[in-house]
């Protein structure tokens, strides 16, 4: 098929300019960090004073760098955490409402409100909760400035978060899902319960394999909104003491006064690695799958 | 694409000013340049102090000063300077951490002229990569108006001084003294004393030691005085420097003495911020706290003039009890700053009793370091700050101040706060603390 002149023009400008873009701001800047990653540099002077170091970083990350394993664990927990329970919950949450109950829309918008938030906010929010001397819980249980240290205590901390960054989580997913869930054909749902499928294996056997376009994004968005998780930890308190994820770790190197470029690229190289593992081994799987007859 | 946007972001940014394109910061330096049209730009004097009122022009300066209590008094003198001088102060404000954080790419971009910042080693590091301008030649007219120990504070490793100061305010142990009167205490001289004394406190259902730890760096100020008891201020300077080693057993002995006093410590510090702790003590739940004297902004009215202080006890009496922390704030001059002349005259003023005096009015939990400030107006608390200050034979920094950025908070940080939910294995804490030094202090 031939195009007119001016339609190949549009495309190559539609197509030239966001790929243009996408190199200069996504590709260049996280190879350009790979490479950062094997060097040694303060941020300081030109790119000359930048010092070849080999795997140095990475080696010295993995053997003593205190903070990276127990960072990269809770960034592990969130992964599961966030699959598990506010990424299920949301799924459930957009079946129920999908189904014409009273004040749906009520339910909605105020699931949804917190998506609106930044997790900077939701963070604050949590601490007006969490806060031993002076938080809600412990005012609500009458154990003020003697209850559980929601925010100090490490073993607890991680968890408390989590809690409430799933506050907006379960938001997002539940349009998402509700969204896919509108799209589903009606005569679906007949035809499973003509077959006499309850309620149940009706969303198991037919509704879910159906939304799988909607489940490989809830599944994406997941994973990438779990390890990204920064913001609402760093207001708390700075991503310590219970709160290390790998995101803090790069930006304590390399935005404070530290300048430790080198040594941050190689942290955030292995948080790049970290999610395209997780995302690429699904999407293969899946295409995969498709693929067979 | 997912590579942790926080990182890929920050540095991109990080690059970008680091060309010097950031748009951000290079508009204060258009700004100032274009009200520095009227200044002589190779005029004749390089300025005294006061006089010609035409010579000093518009200088640009960038504040942390971001809390509205001190904007409010920078505000005031830089009014003060425009009557004293005629030259106009254009003032760039950042969030005090932020400011910090960024420090880096802000002096590399287009950075105001004057800038406010720490001595001790954060101001040498600067100073040393060619990041801000040598003011000897301010020093050699004021002086005369500092003490020795200020002007070593203000001077960078090449011998030439880089730094203003402005004022400090010490570290020490500040209590109710209303609580104290009530029920009998009394301020203890020896570290036994302030054990005997904690434990009384407990008996009395008060905890001994306000402490908080959430933001990673009051902690710091607890070590540092723990090891200028115990080792003194040649040892803790060496060790702040990276040439001691974390595994002397000096240094064991100062964790393990601090092991002995976390029981008198409030407990879930790594929980609280130090406004918090401030406020058990104002209300009258903890008997004490080692903080620095900034924790007066959280005492008002009444509650003011009942806080007190007294100087850490002395451990070991062959090291004595005459060293502390005393941070000090001032002002450093960027490279290649446009209006020289101008920014020199601002330094100059803000080195005067005058421009200190009207400082502290507004945001008196400071003291001031010119030596003929009016002291006359000092708060009993402010005067008491004096002379602790001037009875000590050194004065440190603060941890993050006298040693390498980098090693303060990427290391420095989560070992206190490792040390203070596990304090029994101080072995294995000093050899990790060793380990990430070496690799930063190469």
């Amino acid at each position: 098929m031939r195009l007119p002149k001016t339609d190949k023009l549009v495309l190559a400008v539609m197509c030239g300019v966001p790929t243009v873009l996408l190199l200069a701001f996504v590709w260049f800047p996280a190879l350009a960090s790979v490479g950062l990653s094997f060097t040694s540099w303060d941020g300081i002077g030109g790119v000359g004073t930048i010092e070849w170091v080999g795997t140095r970083n990475y080696s010295q990350i993995f053997s003593i760098y205190p903070p990276f394993w127990p960072a990269l664990r809770h960034n592990l927990y969130w992964l599961a955490f966030f699959i598990l329970i506010p990424t299920t919950f949301g799924i459930f949450l957009a079946v129920v409402l999908d189904r014409a109950i009273r004040f749906s829309r009520l339910y909605q918008s105020a699931l949804y409100l917190p998506v609106m938030l930044s997790l900077v906010l939701v963070g604050f929010i949590a601490q007006l909760f969490y806060s031993q001397d002076q938080g809600f819980i412990n005012g609500l249980i009458g154990q003020q400035g003697t209850g559980p240290d929601w925010l100090g205590n490490p073993d607890l901390n991680l968890w408390a978060m989590m809690i409430a960054a799933s506050w907006r989580h379960v938001g997002y997913i539940m349009v998402l899902y509700l969204a896919g869930l509108k799209s589903v054909d009606e005569s679906l749902r007949d035809a499973a319960r003509v077959d006499g499928a309850n309620e149940w294996q009706t969303f198991r056997q037919v509704i879910f394999p159906v939304l799988k376009p909607i489940n490989v994004v809830v599944l994406v968005v997941t994973v990438i909104e779990s390890l990204r998780a920064f913001d609402i930890v760093y207001v708390v308190n700075g991503g310590k003491n219970g709160l290390e994820l790998l995101s803090v770790l790069v930006y304590d190197n390399i935005v404070g006064e530290a300048s430790r470029i080198g040594y941050g690229s190689a942290i955030g190289t292995i948080l790049l690695v970290l999610a395209l593992g997780f995302i690429v081994t699904y999407l293969v799987q899946n295409f995969r799958r498709e693929q067979r007859p | 694409m997912l590579d942790a946007e926080a990182a890929t972001l920050s540095r991109r940014n990080l690059l970008l000013r680091a060309a010097g394109t950031a748009t951000a910061f290079a508009l204060p330096g258009v700004l100032a340049a274009c009200g520095g049209d009227d200044a002589p730009t190779g005029a004749s004097g390089g300025g005294g102090a006061s006089g010609a009122k035409e010579a000093v022009g518009t200088v640009s300066f960038g504040s942390n000063a971001s809390d509205p209590v001190p904007k409010e008094a920078y505000a005031k003198v830089f009014e003060a300077f425009k009557t004293a001088t005629g030259g106009t102060v254009k003032v760039n404000t950042v969030d005090h951490n932020t400011f910090q954080e960024q420090i880096n790419s802000y002096l590399q971009g287009k950075p105001d002229e004057v800038f406010t910042w720490f001595a001790g080693y954060r101001m040498q590091f600067f100073a040393e990569r060619g990041l801000a301008t040598d003011i000897s030649d301010v020093w050699g007219e004021v002086g005369g108006n500092y003490s020795d120990a200020l002007k070593q504070a203000s001077t960078g490793l090449d011998g030439k001084q880089y730094f203003i100061p402005f004022y400090y305010y010490p570290w020490a142990v500040f209590y109710r003294k209303s609580v104290w009167e009530e029920k009998g205490y009394e301020v203890p001289a020896t570290l036994d004393e302030l054990k005997t004394l904690g434990a009384k406190m407990k008996a009395d259902g008060l905890a001994p030691i306000a402490f908080a730890d959430k933001d990673g760096w009051p902690a710091m100020g607890t070590f540092d005085i723990l090891n200028l008891r115990i080792n003194g201020y040649d040892f803790h300077m060496q060790l702040m420097k990276g040439e001691a080693s974390w595994q002397d057993p000096k240094v064991v002995k100062v964790f393990e003495t601090w092991r002995e006093l976390l029981p008198l410590h409030q407990e879930g510090s790594l929980g609280r911020t130090w406004q918090e702790a401030a406020q058990s003590v104002a209300t009258k739940k903890a008997g004490m706290y080692f903080l620095g004297m900034f924790v007066g902004q959280q005492f008002e009215g009444a509650n003011r003039d009942d806080l007190d202080f007294f100087n850490f006890p002395e451990i070991d009496s062959t090291i004595g009890a005459d060293t502390l922390d005393a941070p000090i704030d001032g002002f450093m001059l960027s490279k290649k700053p446009e209006n020289e002349d101008g920014a020199k005259a601002l330094m100059k003023y803000l080195a005067s009793a005058a421009a200190q005096g009207t400082y502290l009015q507004s945001d008196p939990n400071n003291i001031a370091t010119a030596n003929d400030a009016d002291t006359n107006s000092y708060s009993a608390l402010q005067k008491k700050a004096v002379e602790l200050i001037n009875g000590a034979s050194n004065i440190t920094q603060f941890m993050d101040r006298d040693t390498r950025p980098d090693f303060a908070s990427t290391v420095m940080i989560p070992s206190l706060q490792d040390f203070i939910k596990n304090p029994d294995d101080v072995a294995g804490l000093t050899k990790k603390i060793e380990d990430q030094k070496k690799t930063i202090f190469t």
